[in-house]
């Protein structure tokens, strides 16, 4: 049995089609969170995205290709109406498909339309069990809405997800998150420690935890696990920083997962634009079996032949693949060399810096650059130099 | 690894929000949920496929040893692999 899953869950995959599509639909977004892994240029692409028989295209043809697990997400993908039409069409496919929403947007029409065109479940972003907290990290006032959202959800006969991104102000609240998404009915509970690509690499001194907090958390989950049984799937999934050996990123790159934007780029995982010398396909130049199985971009990391040394004749690195290209590249400067996270890195000083100066008041006390038009604006005009100029493109 | 005890005359379905479909392209069935996916072998296809909440576990063990006649051990392969799927809340009791 081959196993695959994107939650840390071990996978054992040796021939490349492709199973998982994420959808991308739109950069567009209500909520601001301080974490999100979109990239920080995102209002470059908020212009010109896929019309819906393109997407209706893209999801055709994926599906031929091997699809199954289709994610639905953005920014908030219900900022477009056409939401409808994706799933009905993904429901005649016969994918498993999932909605990835803020819940800004859902309402009872919409969710009765999603049900009867076969959407398979809806994961809905929670942030905390206090208001304070929610509205803060998402720059919104969202909290009331997402627990009325939830009981949507739950109404309409969906599997609960919860999708809990973790971050320094929640860490200490682990338990009381899991026991609202108890009250809740929830049945799949994934807490993801902020993973640090995008907009949190550009917050990353101000929303990482401690080695402490992460532990105490593992430990709190693992009690409530116990407790609670297989009522509940609780997924924790340890970050990079604090693991000595670095993720099978993606599965390995280009070997399952396989994300067109919202503009139509296709890419083997969510941050892979921050490559040097990359050109990805475009689903309206090239069509997505091209881009899967030709493309110079989809070829590059596939295997192991571009790997560097202390990779190379490494006994792991057909286990982890040498991490993520992009984290390597981010941080060290060379997409090639072992992802940093590695303690076998010669890098791996950059995360333990990282993990120090997460420590520093000073560093801890500069102002969260939310995720907004403005912002997205400032950072690709050149502005916000001090918080992108360590890494080696914008995140 | 399990204490599960599966016994034949439990009934046993789909879990909750689990959907179980042949996939022409991975030329497998597989079982797909929130977040997860896992291609079965065929064997565990074959088990999967009968366990619809409407047959014991003793009649699934009749029924593969019917389509696969002369394969010795059956039946101690489909308890396995039924233990194996409560395990893992791929398959829920009916009864």
């Amino acid at each position: 049995m081959n196993q695959v899953a994107n939650n840390g869950v071990a996978a054992f995959q040796t021939h490349t089609q492709p199973l998982w599509l994420l959808a991308e639909v739109t950069y567009r977004c209500p909520l601001h969170c301080a974490f999100c892994y979109n990239p920080t240029d995102y209002d470059k692409h908020t212009q010109n995205e896929l019309t819906t028989e393109q997407w209706l295209q893209v999801l055709r043809d994926a599906r031929k290709m091997g699809a199954l697990q289709l994610g639905i997400s953005g920014g908030e993908p219900l900022l477009r109406d056409d939401i409808e039409d994706l799933v009905a069409e993904a429901g005649q496919l016969g994918y498993y498909s999932n909605l990835i929403t803020s819940g800004v947007g859902l309402t009872e029409k919409r969710i009765a339309e999603f049900k009867r065109g076969g959407l398979d479940h809806i994961q809905l972003s929670m942030h905390d069990i206090t208001k304070e907290i929610n509205n803060f990290i998402t720059d919104t006032n969202t909290f009331a809405l997402k627990h009325k959202v939830a009981a949507m959800i739950k109404g309409h006969g969906y599997p609960m997800v919860l999708n809990v991104v973790i971050h320094r102000y929640n860490i200490g609240h682990i338990k009381e998150i899991l026991e609202m998404a108890e009250d809740l009915g929830a049945d799949y509970v994934e807490l993801a420690n902020t993973q640090y690509y995008g907009w949190s690499l550009v917050n990353r001194s101000q929303l990482m935890p401690t080695k402490e907090q992460i532990d105490h958390a593992e430990k709190v989950t693992n009690e409530f696990r116990a407790k609670i049984g297989k009522k509940m799937q609780i997924y924790f999934v340890v970050p990079d920083y604090f693991s000595d050996r670095p993720k099978k990123c993606m599965n390995g790159w280009g070997e399952v997962f396989m994300i067109v934007t919202a503009e139509g780029t296709v890419l083997p995982c969510h941050s892979a634009r921050v490559l040097p010398n990359m050109t990805f396909p475009d689903v309206k130049e090239h069509g997505l079996e091209w881009a899967w199985k030709d493309s110079p971009a989809f070829n590059k990391y596939r295997g192991d032949s571009w790997m560097k040394e202390p990779c190379r004749t490494c006994p792991e690195k057909e286990k982890d693949l040498g991490g993520c290209r992009c984290q390597a590249f981010l941080l060290s400067g060379d997409a090639e060399s072992a992802d940093p996270v590695c303690t076998l890195s010669p890098n791996h000083h950059i995360i333990e810096k990282a993990i120090e100066d997460a420590k520093n008041p000073q560093l801890q006390s500069q102002p969260i650059v939310f995720r907004t038009d403005k912002n997205s604006k400032r950072i690709i005009g050149g502005e916000l130099k001090d918080r992108v100029e360590e890494f080696h493109a914008l995140p | 690894m399990s204490n599960t005890s599966v016994n034949p005359a439990d009934i046993y379905g789909l879990a909750r929000h689990y959907r179980f479909q042949w996939e022409e392209a991975q030329q497998c069935y597989v079982l797909l949920y929130p977040e997860g996916m896992v291609k079965l072998n065929g064997g565990a296809g074959e088990v999967i496929k009968r366990a619809d909440g409407s047959k014991t576990v003793a009649e699934v063990v009749q029924q593969i040893e019917a389509a696969f006649p002369g394969v010795p051990d059956l039946q101690s392969d489909v308890m396995a692999m039924f233990e194996l799927a409560v395990e893992k809340s791929w398959l829920e009791k009916r009864n």
